[in-house]
């Protein structure tokens, strides 16, 4: 494969086949909807006597985690060990890492123990993508790397659980008007998810956020920008907030929490402009009464526990790909 | 020229199967699950002409299928369904053609991840012979020898009728 063609598509083999799923962007809308049809099936499994299906047994699957996550670790690794594979968590940024191993020879050293797996979240945009390239450069193809977080690339499993979260309950995507609320400049998940929106047919996709937390040129993704939230939220089948992410802030992008849940914070008010049975979603964790108000969180037209139920049927749809191609 | 293999009528292999069974069900505690697809619309068959009272289950084997490695996990978007408790049960797995065994042992190691059966039997409308595992069927109304490189389906009308269909590979 040349360089460029990796470049192009690195996700995909040569049969068109998912080999690594790094990013939403550019994966054609069949891919993404045999996702979520083979995660259903795997929704099933979490309901049995015996909550395991032997698809990955005998393989290793590494979670390589370079920056704290609890939540999507734990989903991963309970995806992993629900298909019986073996899973080796490291935190690496307690590790070598401080040591100065490179990312790379990380990799180099997981995969001379017969790695299968790599779950990679990284604080670089590109990490998972350059330990792909890697594999792929160094001729062993049977190593497949999913992106658990990049910078603020990507997050392609949230994107997909959330896809798979409104799928089900509002079945067409093709129908819908769906705003994303909140902090998109540092939201990798944001992007995961207009990516995932546009490619599966939402004719309406709405950015709700102030102009400092807003990137530029966001509207040539396909989006329609709001600054005001309760004109952005009028008539909306789906809120997507996102998280108000204090830890990437530099300097004042934002007066104060408190003027941002005035103005940008989800409340049983402001939801009520969107349609009667919108549904309310939300990536966690949750700053409760500086993105979303307590009384919407725990309300009934949130869905964000069953986010977390769904995102370990699609996070097992996405390995048992992946491992079989 | 492709030699024109006579296939048998599959609704009245349904009905030959139902009668093979009925000596041997309980109505009241004899519970059918059917293999996905085939398998799946002969148990609703059976179950309508045997009256039984337990309402059938579905499995979707795909992923305790052993060519997982060979051929990866196609897109199935079938899920399992075993409405009833496995724990002590009396099931009849039903499938439509019985062949190398395989699909059979999948459908067992998923049916012992819901509980512990009583007893498995195993009901299909065509044997079609070269197990590669010590797999033989309760109940068959139908034996016949096909090459390998044939595949035979069972396919569902727009009507609702089960008719017998041979794929070459």
């Amino acid at each position: 494969m040349s360089a460029l063609g990796l470049e192009k598509s690195p996700q995909l083999n040569s049969h068109g086949e998912l080999q690594h799923l790094l990013t939403i962007e550019g994966l054609p809308r069949d891919v993404l909807t045999r996702i979520l049809d083979t995660a259903a099936p795997f929704s099933e499994v979490a309901e049995r006597e015996v909550k395991k299906v032997p698809l990955l047994r005998g393989k290793s699957v590494f979670n390589l985690f370079f920056e704290n996550s609890t939540r999507t670790r734990t989903t991963f690794e309970i995806a992993a060990k629900r298909l019986s594979a073996d899973v080796i968590n490291l935190n690496i940024n307690t590790s070598s890492a401080n040591k100065g191993e490179t990312l790379l020879d990380t990799a180099d050293n997981l995969a001379a123990m017969q790695a299968d797996m790599f779950v990679v979240r990284h604080a670089s945009s590109g990490a998972p993508f350059l330990i792909a390239q890697h594999m792929a450069a160094t001729g062993r193809d049977h190593i497949h790397v999913v992106n658990a977080g990049d910078g603020r690339h990507a997050h392609p499993t949230q994107g997909l659980l959330d896809m798979y979260t409104i799928r089900h309950y509002k079945k067409d995507f093709t129908r819908l008007t769906v705003a994303i609320v909140g902090d998109v400049l540092h939201s990798r998940v944001a992007r995961s998810q207009i990516h995932a929106l546009i490619t599966l047919g939402v004719p309406e996709v709405r950015v709700i956020a102030p102009k400092t937390l807003l990137p530029t040129g966001i509207e040539r993704l396909g989006v329609r920008v709001f600054n005001d939230m309760r004109e952005g939220l009028r008539g909306v089948d789906v809120v997507m907030m996102l998280r108000l992410q204090n830890e990437r802030m530099q300097g004042a992008l934002l007066p104060s929490t408190q003027e941002y849940f005035k103005s940008y914070g989800l409340t049983p008010e402001k939801l009520a402009l969107a349609k009667p049975d919108a549904i309310v979603m939300h990536p966690g964790p949750m700053n409760r009464g500086v993105e979303i108000d307590s009384a919407v969180a725990d309300g009934g037209q949130a869905v964000i526990l069953p986010q977390v139920t769904f995102g370990i049927a699609v996070r097992m749809a996405v390995m048992a790909m992946l491992a079989g191609n | 020229m492709p030699i024109t293999t006579q296939l048998p009528d599959a609704e009245a292999l349904c009905a030959a199967l139902a009668e093979d069974m009925r000596p041997h069900v309980d109505p009241a505690t004899t519970a059918l699950v059917g293999i996905h697809t085939g398998g799946v619309w002969v148990a609703e068959r059976l179950h309508a002409a045997l009256g039984l009272q337990m309402a059938p289950g579905s499995m979707n084997v795909s992923f305790y299928r052993d060519d997982y490695n060979q051929r990866g996990l196609h897109a199935n978007a079938k899920t399992s369904q075993i409405p009833f408790d496995v724990e002590g049960a009396h099931i009849v797995i039903v499938d439509d053609v019985l062949h190398t065994g395989r699909t059979i042992r999948a459908a067992m190691n998923e049916l012992f991840d819901y509980g512990r059966p009583a007893r498995i039997d195993l009901a299909v409308l065509i044997d079609r012979g070269e197990r590669e595992l010590p797999v033989a069927p309760s109940f068959c109304p139908h034996s016949m020898s096909l090459p390998a490189t044939q595949v035979l389906a069972l396919e569902r009308a727009a009507d609702g009728g089960l008719s017998f269909r041979l794929i070459d590979k």
